[in-house]
């Protein structure tokens, strides 16, 4: 049981949640985001995947259940105290401060660094090039899937251990979304977990090691994202927003 | 017409001051304040209590400061009432907005700027009564800059205008140069994205508070100085303030300056060809002109 408590970076149980008390999108959805790996929380339109995400982050508020994190609970943090928790989100869209240059983004999530601040500046620089050759240009500026790397650079200033990431690659051209996600990926390999919304189902799949299903703001199907990227069930789910029922899923 | 470019530019100057603080508010609280520039009103009537106390405690410090009616008392005044008047700006958020804001909608807000807006007009008249007052019953003579075309300024004005050009050059560097200062862009851009950079908004919004506040306060010094001063000061300026954060798009900082120099600008300009009686229905077509050919202002953006 320790084992598997420390192979769980983030966990969620049983979450109700919603905008209003009377309306909650989420009606007890449960999921475990493993350590240095990517989890990916997929379902078709108003399912509450992005809700959830929010619902962790401390921005939507949660009604009941709890969200830990290496077994402490954070269930409802201050969204502004997540970082220091170890934990960054990095939103769908409106990501960066397009009025800030590249440079004034990261400077400004590394304001609490200290005298550590401008080694970790010169470290992202050198993760990622081609925010280091634009650094002076305002961010408003950058090409969408350049913005989506200032955003995932943005969330690894604060050295977190887990990275909520929503619809990351919405809006990008395949190309981008690719790399986008590839670069998420990546980001396990330095001990980061990587929690993620994503529409782009078979590019989610193919980059994930586990994968959570939600529909109508409950859990559907979760497994090896490799499994269920095989399973033919789950390409029902987005043609007709059916409902799988464990005995569909069983094997 | 040059006359009245420099009247526009030492106008533009003040509004622009009033301005970036209710831009702020006005993006960050999402509702338009009326009751900002009664903050002018505050400020101005602070710095008259100061003016009088510190001259009253040292008398050389009532003494005028060279060729200009301010004295070295009011030049004090004028910091002292850029504080009282940011935390002025607090206390109303606390006694007044901070409330109406747990409970109501932006609908409520407006209404309760209204009558907070009302209620500090009022308090100012009913303290130091109705009629106007100056800082100094000196009589300055304005310069003759040119005879042909034929220029004049008071030299009061050229020190607003520094003034205030110092002011706003502070805090360019501030917003351009420290990570406070583009805590503060980001959180007027984007609340919701800076709350989890890690900005905490409820201490933003209190800074914000009292950093329009003192502008508001040295705005409304620098037009009482030019000017007088009245419990209606912040009634009378309130039309071209929300011009210019309407111009400059609401919750663009640097285009709040820019706004505040056009509307002033564009104000004395237009008398060339409009009655003054008709003056102050300029801010007005002007916000209008802007709500309908670029409803997000000059710099202002669909808000994230």
């Amino acid at each position: 049981m320790p084992e598997l408590m420390s192979r769980i970076a983030l966990e969620a149980k049983d979450i109700v949640a919603g905008y209003v008390p009377e309306l909650p999108i989420l009606q007890g959805v449960s999921l475990r985001a493993e350590t240095a790996k990517v989890t990916v929380i997929i379902g078709p339109n108003g399912a509450g995947k992005s809700t959830l995400i929010k619902a962790i982050a401390g921005l939507v508020p949660v009604r009941s259940g709890q969200v830990t994190l290496a077994g402490r609970e954070i269930t409802n943090p201050a969204p502004d105290k997540m970082g220091a928790l170890g934990v960054a989100y990095v939103p769908q869209s409106d990501n960066i401060f397009r009025s800030l240059t590249i440079r004034q983004n990261l400077e400004l999530v590394l304001r609490g660094a200290g005298a550590d601040r401008r080694a970790r500046l010169d470290a992202l620089f050198e993760q990622f090039p081609p925010l280091a050759a634009k650094q002076h240009e305002k961010a408003g500026a950058l090409s969408g899937g350049q913005r989506q790397f200032l955003a995932v650079a943005m969330a690894l200033a604060i050295k977190p251990s887990v990275i909520l990431m929503d619809e990351p690659s919405a809006g990008l051209a395949p190309k981008a979304a690719q790399e986008v996600l590839e670069q998420a990926r990546a980001l396990t390999e330095q001990g980061v977990s990587i929690l993620l919304v994503e529409q782009n189902v078979k590019l989610a799949l193919r980059m994930a090691d586990h994968c959570y299903i939600l529909a109508d703001g409950r859990n559907q199907v979760d497994g090896p994202a490799a499994d269920l990227a095989r399973d033919p069930v789950v390409g029902q789910i987005y043609m007709g927003g059916k409902r799988v029922t464990p005995s569909e899923t069983a094997p | 017409m040059i006359q009245h470019l420099l009247d526009g530019i030492l106008v533009g100057s003040i509004l622009s001051l009033g301005a970036i603080g209710l831009t702020m508010a006005m993006h960050m609280l999402r509702f338009a304040n009326f009751a900002h520039a009664e903050l002018l009103s505050i400020g101005a009537y602070c710095a008259l209590v100061f003016d009088g106390i510190f001259a009253a405690i040292y008398a050389p410090l009532g003494n005028a400061i060279g060729p200009l009616s301010l004295t070295w008392a009011l030049s004090l005044a004028v910091i002292i009432s850029m504080g009282v008047t940011g935390g002025s700006a607090i206390l109303i958020d606390r006694l007044v907005f901070r409330r109406v804001r747990a409970k109501g909608g932006e609908l409520s807000m407006v209404f309760a700027s209204f009558g907070v807006a009302m209620i500090v007009r009022n308090l100012l008249g009913l303290i130091f009564g109705l009629q106007a007052q100056l800082y100094s019953k000196d009589i300055v003579f304005a310069v003759v800059l040119s005879r042909d075309p034929f220029i004049l300024v008071k030299l009061d004005q050229v020190f607003s205008l520094v003034a205030a050009l110092v002011i706003m050059l502070i805090l360019h560097l501030i917003l351009s140069r420290t990570p406070f200062g583009y805590a503060l862009r980001a959180v007027a851009e984007n609340p919701s994205l800076a709350q989890v950079s890690g900005i905490n908004l409820n201490r933003m919004i209190t800074l914000i508070w009292i950093i329009g506040g003192g502008l508001a306060a040295a705005a409304g010094i620098f037009y009482g100085l030019t000017n007088q001063i009245n419990p209606v000061l912040g009634r009378d300026l309130l039309l071209p303030i929300f011009a210019a954060t309407i111009v400059g798009g609401i919750g663009s900082i640097y285009g709040a300056v820019l706004g505040g120099f056009l509307v002033g600008i564009a104000s004395n300009v237009a008398l060339l060809i409009l009655p003054s009686g008709y003056s102050p229905a300029v801010p007005f077509l002007i916000i209008l002109a802007v709500l309908i050919a670029r409803p997000t202002g000059l710099f202002g953006e669909e808000r994230a």
